[in-house]
C-alpha cells in the first residue's frame, strides 16, 4: 500500500504533465503566432507544476525516485491522472474547451489546497494558483469568444462541449486517498468545490451561448490507473527519448 | 462580436512599462481580435518574465504619426536658429522668476 499523500500528489502531477504534453503538441502548430506562444507558456507551466508536485512525491515515497524517473520511467497503467485530460488535442476549439473546464477546476482546488496543513503542498498550490488565475482568464476569455463567435466557431466549440462534458465527471472522484488526508485536512473535500465549478462554468459557458450538456457522466477510472487508448500512444511519444538514452544529461 | 473583415487581425502596438516604474515604453506589436485579446497575446509575448508591471495597449491604426518625407520640414528647422531655443538668451542672476 502505497502512502497516501504519494498517491494523491501523483494525481496532481499527472493530471499537469499529461495535459502540459497535450498542450505542447500545439507548438509549431497554433492558429496564430501570438496563440502558438501562449499555449506554448501554458503548457510550460503545467510541466513546472507537475516538475514541483512529482518531486514532493518522490521525496515523500523516499525510495530514491525523483521527478524525471515519475514522470519518464512508469508506466500508463502507473499514471494517475484524469481521463479527460489524455484526450488528443482535437481542433482547437476542443482544446480550448477542455482547457477552460479543466483550469476553472483547478482554480479552486489549487485555492482550497493553498490552504493545506502540509506546508511544503500549501506553498506548491500557492504558486499553481497564481499562474492558473492567468490561465483561466486566457481560456474563459477564448471560449467566449469562439462560442458567440462566428457560426463555425461556435458550432465547434458546442461538439467540443458535448464530447468533453461526460468525461467531467472523473473531477468530482474521490476515494479512500481523500478521506485519509482530508482528516488531517491536507487536502479538501471536492464535493463543496463542485457548486463553485458549476456555477462558474455555467456563467461562462451561457454567456458563450453555447448550451450545457444534459447527458450522463461516463465510468472514471484515471485515479486507479485505467486509461483510454490515447495514454499510451502519448507516453510513448514522451517518454522514448528518456528511455531511449537512460541518464543521458543535455 | 463581429467578424474581422480580413482574415488578419488587426495590429496593436504595445507599451510596457518597466519595474523600476520608468515610463511605458514600445515593447512591440501583436495580433489580436480585441482589445482584452491583445493584452493577454502582449503578456505572453513580452512580459512572461517579470519584464513589466504594467502593459497598455493601442490599436495601430489608431496612432497617427509623422511620415519620413516630414523628417527635415518637421525636425529640422530649430537647429541653425539658436535663438529658438530659451537657453539663448542669458537671463540676469535673480531675474528669472518674478
Amino acid at each position: 500500500m502505497t502512502p497516501p499523500l504519494f498517491e494523491y500528489l501523483l494525481r496532481l502531477g499527472d493530471d499537469r504533465l499529461v495535459l502540459g504534453h497535450r498542450l505542447s503538441e500545439w507548438c509549431g502548430h497554433g492558429p496564430i503566432l501570438e496563440e502558438d506562444i501562449a499555449t506554448a507558456n501554458l503548457s510550460l507551466d503545467l510541466l513546472g507544476q507537475a516538475t514541483l508536485f512529482l518531486r514532493l512525491a518522490g521525496q515523500v515515497e523516499g525510495s530514491g525516485r525523483d521527478e524525471d524517473a515519475l514522470a519518464y520511467w512508469r508506466d500508463e497503467n502507473q499514471f494517475r491522472n484524469l481521463q479527460l485530460v489524455e484526450l488528443p488535442r482535437g481542433d482547437f476549439g476542443f482544446t480550448t474547451m477542455r482547457q477552460f473546464l479543466f483550469d476553472a477546476w483547478s482554480f479552486h482546488l489549487l485555492e482550497a489546497l493553498s490552504r493545506s496543513t502540509h506546508a511544503g503542498l500549501a506553498a506548491i498550490a500557492a504558486k499553481a494558483h497564481k499562474e492558473n488565475r492567468y490561465h483561466l482568464r486566457h481560456s474563459s476569455e477564448w471560449v467566449l469568444r469562439l462560442g458567440d463567435g462566428t457560426g463555425e466557431s461556435h458550432a465547434r466549440m458546442q461538439a467540443a462541449l458535448d464530447e468533453l462534458w461526460p468525461w467531467t465527471g472523473e473531477l468530482w472522484y474521490q476515494d479512500g486517498v481523500d478521506a485519509t488526508l482530508r482528516a488531517d485536512g491536507v487536502v479538501p473535500d471536492l464535493d463543496p468545490l463542485r457548486a463553485l465549478w458549476d456555477a462558474m462554468a455555467k456563467e461562462v459557458i451561457s454567456r458563450a451561448t453555447l448550451t450545457l450538456p444534459r447527458g450522463p457522466m461516463r465510468m472514471t477510472g484515471g485515479r486507479a490507473g485505467r486509461h483510454t487508448e490515447h495514454l499510451g500512444h502519448m507516453l510513448a511519444e514522451m517518454q522514448i527519448v528518456a528511455r531511449s538514452h537512460p541518464g543521458a544529461k543535455w | 462580436m463581429t467578424a474581422p473583415s480580413s482574415d488578419q487581425w488587426p495590429l496593436w502596438e504595445v507599451f510596457t512599462q518597466p519595474p523600476g516604474g520608468e515610463p511605458h515604453q514600445h515593447a512591440g506589436s501583436v495580433h489580436a481580435p480585441d482589445a482584452e485579446m491583445a493584452l493577454q497575446n502582449a503578456r505572453d509575448t513580452y512580459a512572461r518574465r517579470g519584464e513589466a508591471v504594467s502593459i497598455w495597449v493601442v490599436q495601430s491604426s489608431a496612432i497617427t504619426a509623422s511620415s519620413p518625407e516630414d523628417r527635415g520640414p518637421f525636425f529640422d528647422p530649430g537647429n541653425d536658429k539658436p535663438y529658438r531655443h530659451p537657453q539663448f538668451y542669458k537671463v540676469p542672476r535673480g531675474g528669472g522668476s518674478e
